[in-house]
């Protein structure tokens, strides 16, 4: 019987650089200060590092293939360290693995870093999808792009339940003008200002009924954590955090090839939470959970998360939304960085940008957008489409 | 009746009369119209003189359509009337194939999921290649049954008068020698190089002789000399034809043939001018159908086409033409259609516009011929798989069902999904996804009878979508690579026509 991760190893330091489009920066300056920062924040030196994990996603052209382009920016010295890739959700597989490494005892102190570096394609949005599934799928796949992708989720969702495109996009627009709101107050954040309702309502289309300010932004930037076993973490620092799940659901593609899907929730992100919570030992995830960063890659992302992460009921996301449920002063605050939404989405840096603000949260160093006294913080990192995607869902708490 | 009426003969097994003939008929008009009056508004300035023409509207193919998609269109139009598994030969014709090298009639077979052992050929070059096709299909053995399919999407230069008279579309007919709804009576052919109309190779425009010449020294001549000729050979009188079908030039030449050939007007079959355009190798054709689709049984047709010569053949209709499933083919066709109100549009769709595409526009992921090759039952078929196990439909076909309950390895039979219908699940409209139509639609269709997949969705407009709505799938170009020279096809789905 699997004993699962639960309290096993701890996070003792972070680093994150400010995400936004850094056209007079690479990508090797760019991990270098994350690294720096969670050395520093670790209080460790290089030489201290046993192994490393790197996450990078569409960038491969130019931060190129396997795991030499982080051992090179970072000078590390002949350690092991792997590549992984998972797509949107490469960051929380490169936590995982640096968690598994140190459980297992085979070394004590691991590195997991992402960086992304996109904005030297020429064009807005993410790079052409046409490939990234392999040739095959390229001459059979629809002309999709990600918005458009998620965009058939807010559909079916508004179909299901009722509401009007324009009852369904006032919706979603509470839910990006919330994360902009908290991307405002966030300082490393990309979009650093507030977006009223209205103004999110009336952006111009991108993939119906999806507009501008439902997606979000392009976005260049890296995260770094140290991790350690649980038992050493206190040799770190007075406050790490530890790991109470770290969970991977992968879907096998059912969802849009058998009718058996409804097309109003991710199937995986259901699945993964579960995992999640039976690993942590969460019972109640409305009442146990303090803060949640979940993958808003879209607004109808976030929405559905709330549902498929079983803190709003089927179809009643709406109602919390309204109530205020998920603001930075609700009871369970979501995106109090601004999310993929404001603080912005390198794709391999990203689950790592939500535990960073989980670290930090969950140490009150927060500044003006610290959450009352949190103690289970929650990251959902989403790679792929609503229909067959790679779901990371970890927990993290400041208590062992 | 003379010694080439080809009635009574005995087949094999003796006994039965076997007349060769027309056994299914499908026909393809493309979604978009153009009023010919909008042309005129955007080029008028230009050429006032086609002011006269400006009447009706043309059929034009969708961007992501050409000859090849229209016929094989126009083939799955004939299925309900025929099964795929009888067809031993298919022949295309087309003066505007996608390619020189690479049977386009061997794409066509494929898409429509006909047996590997179908003979395949094309006839092209000139304007009565469809009706020659159908002349060498009336010629093949009594026991063979042949599909042709005739299609055409041919290019006037702007402001010109083919511009304004030409119509994309095609005409699908199955012929062999049961189930015989026209039955032929004889056929007559001349060949000239009357050079009317001509292209070289490298051209993508018509170029054309002075109107006057090839309305006197041409249409005028040539077209009746095959219409005598023909009714000369089966003893009959043009005063015998129940219908005459013949290709028209225009609407003026089209009226004055009727007259200058002596036949009433009731008599004259509608030249589609106004509602379509003449759709070229594929009128004759075209306009053959929609002669069949109001005769009744006994009635004698006779067709006629004009281009380097003229075919004429003259069919007599039968008791079987009563059970066809479907007689309101045109008009379904005539029906499903949405104004293309913007001419800038149509040069674009038409490759006479250089958009700025952007750069993600400019992106073209290179084809692996190989992997066409290997995949061509789900690429070029659509065919998918369904277990033999659970019986659930899926695409594409993979080695482990995709049934969660089943999960049976390895217990897969080929299954079909181009003719089976489907339910919009749900749809967006991408306005990132370059495409030459934007917003790009695409969906998640659930197949009636079992199996979801994804799809680009065409000829139709974000308006009009809606989730749960009927769909059917369509043979569409989705990209055409012309830096390595590849014209990439797959299915797409469209609003159910009906």
């Amino acid at each position: 019987m699997a004993e699962g991760i639960k309290n096993k190893v701890a996070i003792v330091g972070m680093g994150c650089t400010r995400f936004g489009e850094h056209w007079d920066r690479s990508a090797e300056s760019l991990a270098s200060e994350a690294f720096e920062e969670a050395i520093a924040d670790a209080g460790i030196e290089k030489k201290d590092i046993d192994a490393a994990w790197f996450s990078s996603c569409f960038d491969e052209v130019n931060v190129g293939k396997s795991a030499i382009p982080l051992a090179g920016a970072l000078k590390l010295p002949f350690i092991p360290i792997t590549r992984v890739e998972n797509f949107c959700a490469s960051g929380t597989e490169a936590i995982r693995a640096a968690s598994y490494a140190v459980a297992s005892g085979a070394c004590d102190v691991a590195l997991a870093l992402g960086v992304e570096k996109l904005k030297d394609i020429g064009y807005g949005g993410l790079p052409d999808f046409s490939q990234l599934r392999g040739i095959y799928n390229r001459q059979i796949f629809p002309n999709v792009t990600a918005p458009g992708q998620f965009a058939m989720l807010a559909t079916r969702y508004f179909d299901r339940y009722g509401l009007s495109p324009e009852e369904g996009k006032r919706t979603l627009a509470k839910i990006s003008s919330k994360s902009h709101a908290n991307g405002a107050l966030t300082p490393k954040a990309h979009l650093r200002r507030k977006v009223d309702v209205e103004t999110i309502m009336n952006a111009p289309m991108i993939a119906w009924p999806l507009g501008l300010f439902d997606c979000c932004g392009v976005t260049e930037g890296s995260a770094a954590a140290i991790i350690v076993r649980a038992e050493d973490a206190k040799k770190f620092r007075k406050d790490p955090i530890y790991a109470k799940a770290l969970q991977i659901a992968v879907s096998p593609e059912e969802e849009y090839r058998y009718q058996q899907w409804d097309g109003t929730h991710v199937e995986t992100t259901y699945r993964c939470g579960v995992n999640a919570y039976k690993e942590a030992g969460v019972k109640n995830p409305r009442e146990e959970i303090s803060m949640m960063e979940v993958h808003d890659c879209f607004s109808i992302t976030e929405l559905v998360t709330y549902e498929d992460l079983q803190i709003s009921p089927r179809g009643k996301a709406k109602e919390d939304i309204d109530a205020g449920f998920y603001d930075l002063d609700g009871k369970i605050p979501c995106q109090s960085d601004g999310g993929l939404k404001s603080f912005g989405h390198p794709i391999g840096a990203s689950g790592i940008r939500m535990a960073y603000e989980v670290y930090k949260q969950l140490q009150g160093k927060c500044g003006e957008r610290q959450i009352r006294d949190p103690h289970l913080g929650l990251t959902h990192n989403l790679g792929g489409f609503p229909a067959n995607c790679v779901i990371g869902v970890t927990i993290w708490g400041n208590e062992l | 009746m003379n010694k080439f009426y080809k009635v009574n003969i005995l087949d094999e097994e003796g006994g039965m009369d076997k007349v060769k003939g027309i056994t299914a008929y499908g026909i393809y008009l493309p979604y978009h119209r153009l009023k010919r009056e909008t042309i005129f508004k955007a080029m008028g300035w230009f050429n006032p003189g086609v002011g006269g023409l400006a009447k009706g509207e043309k059929a034009v193919a969708n961007f992501d359509e050409d000859s090849l998609t229209m016929a094989v269109a126009a083939g799955m139009d004939c299925f309900p009337d025929i099964g795929r598994e009888e067809i031993d030969a298919l022949y295309l014709a087309s003066t505007t194939f996608p390619y020189k090298e690479r049977g386009n009639a061997s794409i066509a077979a494929g898409a429509l999921n006909l047996s590997a052992n179908t003979r395949t050929a094309e006839f092209s070059g000139c304007l009565k290649s469809g009706t020659t096709a159908l002349i060498s299909a009336l010629n093949a053995s009594d026991s063979e049954t042949t599909m042709v399919c005739a299609s055409d999407t041919r290019l006037g230069k702007a402001g010109g008068t083919e511009e304004q008279m030409t119509g994309d579309g095609a005409a699908a007919v199955a012929v062999g020698s049961k189930g015989v709804i026209a039955s032929l009576i004889d056929h007559y052919s001349i060949s000239y190089d009357f050079p009317d109309h001509r292209r070289l190779d490298s051209d993508k425009f018509i170029r054309s002789w002075e109107e006057r010449w090839m309305r006197e020294a041409g249409y005028f001549k040539i077209l009746p000399e095959a219409v005598n000729g023909l009714l000369a050979r089966c003893g009959l009188q043009i005063s015998d034809i129940t219908k005459v079908v013949y290709a028209p030039p225009n609407l003026r030449d089209h009226k004055a043939m009727a007259q200058s050939l002596g036949i009433k007007p009731e008599r004259v079959q509608s030249p589609l001018i106004e509602p379509v355009g003449n759709t070229g190798a594929a009128h004759p054709l075209v306009m053959l159908i929609a002669a069949l689709e109001e005769a009744q049984p006994g009635d004698k047709i006779l067709v006629a086409s004009m281009g380097s010569g003229s075919d004429a053949l003259l069919f007599e209709v039968t008791e079987e033409i009563t059970k066809l499933k479907s007689r309101n083919k045109l008009k379904k066709n005539l029906d499903y259609k949405g104004e293309l109100d913007n001419y800038t549009k149509y040069l674009s769709f038409k490759g006479m516009l250089e958009k700025e595409i952007g750069i993600r526009g400019e992106e073209v992921s290179p084809t692996s011929l190989s992997l066409q090759w290997r995949e061509r039952n789900a690429v070029l078929k659509l065919v998918g798989a369904k277990c033999k196990v659970c019986g659930t439909p899926q695409f594409p076909a993979e080695t482990v069902c995709i049934n969660p309950e089943c999960g049976a390895v390895g217990q897969m039979e080929e299954y079909s999904f181009s003719d089976k219908t489907g339910h919009l699940f749900t749809f967006t409209a991408d306005h990132l996804a370059f495409t030459e139509d934007p917003p790009g639609l695409y969906g998640i269709v659930d197949f009636d009878e079992g199996g979801r997949y994804w799809f680009d969705i065409t000829d139709c407009r974000l308006e009009s979508l809606k989730v749960g709505q009927p769909v059917q799938m369509t043979f569409r170009r989705r990209y055409l690579d012309e830096a390595r020279g590849i014209a990439g096809y797959f299915w797409k789905a469209m609003p159910f026509k009906g």
